[in-house]
């Protein structure tokens, strides 16, 4: 165990620095989010005037949340681009060699995502207060919120990182956004679910991601709807995930 | 004049087929930058098929509306890989190469963007192919859906420029990448959702009305749900223009200085 952490901690380290110094990896994953948000909640506003769209703290709050989430997801994606730039250049096999247990390699590379998030996570919901967002959740809701967003972040971080070990190149990219990427759009991101009409609501029925989206707006709400099943669907994922970037790490060691 | 016009045409030819068949045999580079808007209008066609219930919405279907924006989209990403094959050519050392040879540096520019014209012309006819199939009448008729793409190629002409001038100007790969954000913003901040009038914001109403996206994106919209709209086209066929003349025009300085240097 605690080689396991001596690892992890290193790769967390290395991977939160360069992030930090890297203006050209830090802001595009802050900027990005706040665009969708000036987008979404800006450009989308009138959007709230439909019909039976009745949610209470208002269109900001609920473009807020998605890109609360959204932001953590990329935030793992993200990492899935550090870890395939790392075999492309040849790192991530030095690592291999001297990291005495490999497994803390995924454990940090997803510990760097998290804290990286925490950047993006906070300048967003600040860019949302600052633009008037109504908050009538309880403290304990919020922290709910946030227990969402991180769970979200660790699925995509581990997603990333088994995609990025088994390709082992920076051309992966394309596949380790993309499913995300759709998986997150086929959600109700722009109006509830009972809004959405044909194929579109259909497959969000379906998509897991509406559950975890709906849940956090219900928890910012203050009317929280099946949070414990969004919880256990993300905790199944994070297993799920951990034995594919396991997988990932496996493929690699053998690829020498 | 008439053999020095010959040579220079013959130049063009050949850095253009060099340039053509290097993005043919990119088909990652053909088929995801084409994928992806046809993604998003599928999801936004439909996700967003509320907002025709606002009140002063066209009375046209949400998908018809926003069947605009991957034509935009598709430029933005063909600024990229034109940009991208120029700077690796750059960063490889062929440029120097080539700046060695009589290629005078107008037919290399030209040249170069060959291929993202092929990758225009080919997006351009799925999107709107792909618009048809999915139920999308074009209001202008046949004559119309001709303009349509006419004037989405040459937006996608604009764009390939910027995405050259930008690697002639910093000779690296990174660099072109790290501008596509940029391009993408503007898109996002455009009446790219909806219409203007109908954007409650006045920030973002304001920003989108002196966004030239706004008018490119209005200028192929208004092919396809309007019919023949004067005064959109020509704000769409002006600021297309525009973005040729001002990026190839840069970029042709740009380019001189870099064969100067090398």
């Amino acid at each position: 165990m605690r080689r396991f952490l001596f690892v992890a901690r290193a790769v967390a380290w290395r991977s939160i620095h360069n992030t930090l110094v890297s203006p050209a990896i830090l802001v595009p994953s802050i900027v990005f989010p706040l665009f969708f948000l000036a987008a979404f909640a800006g450009g989308l506003s009138k959007i709230a005037q439909v019909p039976n769209f009745d949610y209470r703290p208002g269109y900001t709050a609920f473009q807020f949340v998605f890109v609360f989430l959204q932001s953590a997801a990329f935030g793992g994606v993200f990492t899935g681009f550090a870890v395939a730039r790392d075999f492309d250049t040849g790192f991530a096999r030095r690592l291999l060699l001297s990291a005495p247990r490999r497994s803390g390699i995924i454990a940090g590379y997803a510990g760097g995502a998290l804290a990286r998030w925490c950047v993006t996570g906070a300048v967003v919901t600040v860019a949302a207060l600052l633009a008037g967002m109504d908050v009538p959740a309880n403290l304990s809701e919020l922290f709910g919120m946030l227990g969402l967003g991180i769970m979200v972040n660790i699925v995509a971080a581990l997603w990333a990182c088994g995609v990025a070990m088994f390709l082992r190149t920076e051309q992966a990219g394309a596949l380790i956004q993309m499913p995300v990427f759709v998986v997150i759009f086929l959600a109700p991101i722009y109006v509830p679910l009972r809004l959405l009409t044909g194929w579109i609501h259909a497959v969000a029925q379906v998509n897991p991601a509406t559950i975890v989206l709906e849940a956090a707006r219900g928890l910012l709400a203050h009317s929280p709807v099946h949070v414990a099943f969004a919880f256990a669907l993300l905790a199944g994922g994070v297993v799920v995930m951990g034995l594919w970037a396991r997988r990932g790490l496996l493929s690699a060691e053998r690829a020498g | 004049m008439a053999a020095e016009l010959a040579a220079t045409l013959r130049q063009i030819e050949a850095v253009g087929r060099r340039s053509v068949t290097r993005t043919l045999r990119q088909r990652a580079l053909l088929i995801f930058p084409m994928l992806f808007p046809l993604i998003l209008f599928a999801i936004n066609g439909s996700a967003l098929s509320t907002a025709t219930r606002i009140p002063g919405f066209p009375p046209v279907s949400y998908r018809a509306f926003v069947l605009a924006v991957p034509f935009m989209q598709g430029a933005l990403f063909i600024a990229v890989t034109a940009g991208i094959d120029l700077a690796r050519d750059i960063e490889s050392g062929f440029f120097n190469r080539l700046a060695l040879t009589p290629l005078r540096g107008g037919a290399l520019l030209t040249g170069q963007l060959g291929g993202a014209l092929v990758v225009a012309c080919l997006q351009s006819v799925v999107y709107l192919l792909v618009g048809i199939a999915t139920g999308v009448g074009i209001a202008s008729g046949v004559g119309g859906a001709f303009v349509l793409l006419a004037l989405s190629i040459l937006i996608a002409f604009g764009f390939a420029g910027l995405g050259a001038l930008i690697a002639l100007r910093s000779g690296s790969g990174e660099a072109v990448q790290a501008i596509f954000p940029l391009l993408f913003v503007t898109l996002f901040l455009s009446s790219a959702s909806l219409p203007r009038p109908l954007i409650q914001v006045r920030w973002f109403r304001d920003v989108a009305t002196y966004n030239p996206v706004s008018y490119l994106i209005e200028g192929i919209r208004s092919l396809v749900i309007s019919g023949w709209d004067g005064r959109a086209l020509a704000l769409g066929f002006g600021f297309a223009l525009a973005l040729v003349v001002l990026s190839l025009g840069f970029a042709n300085v740009a380019m001189r200085n870099r064969l100067v240097r090398t």
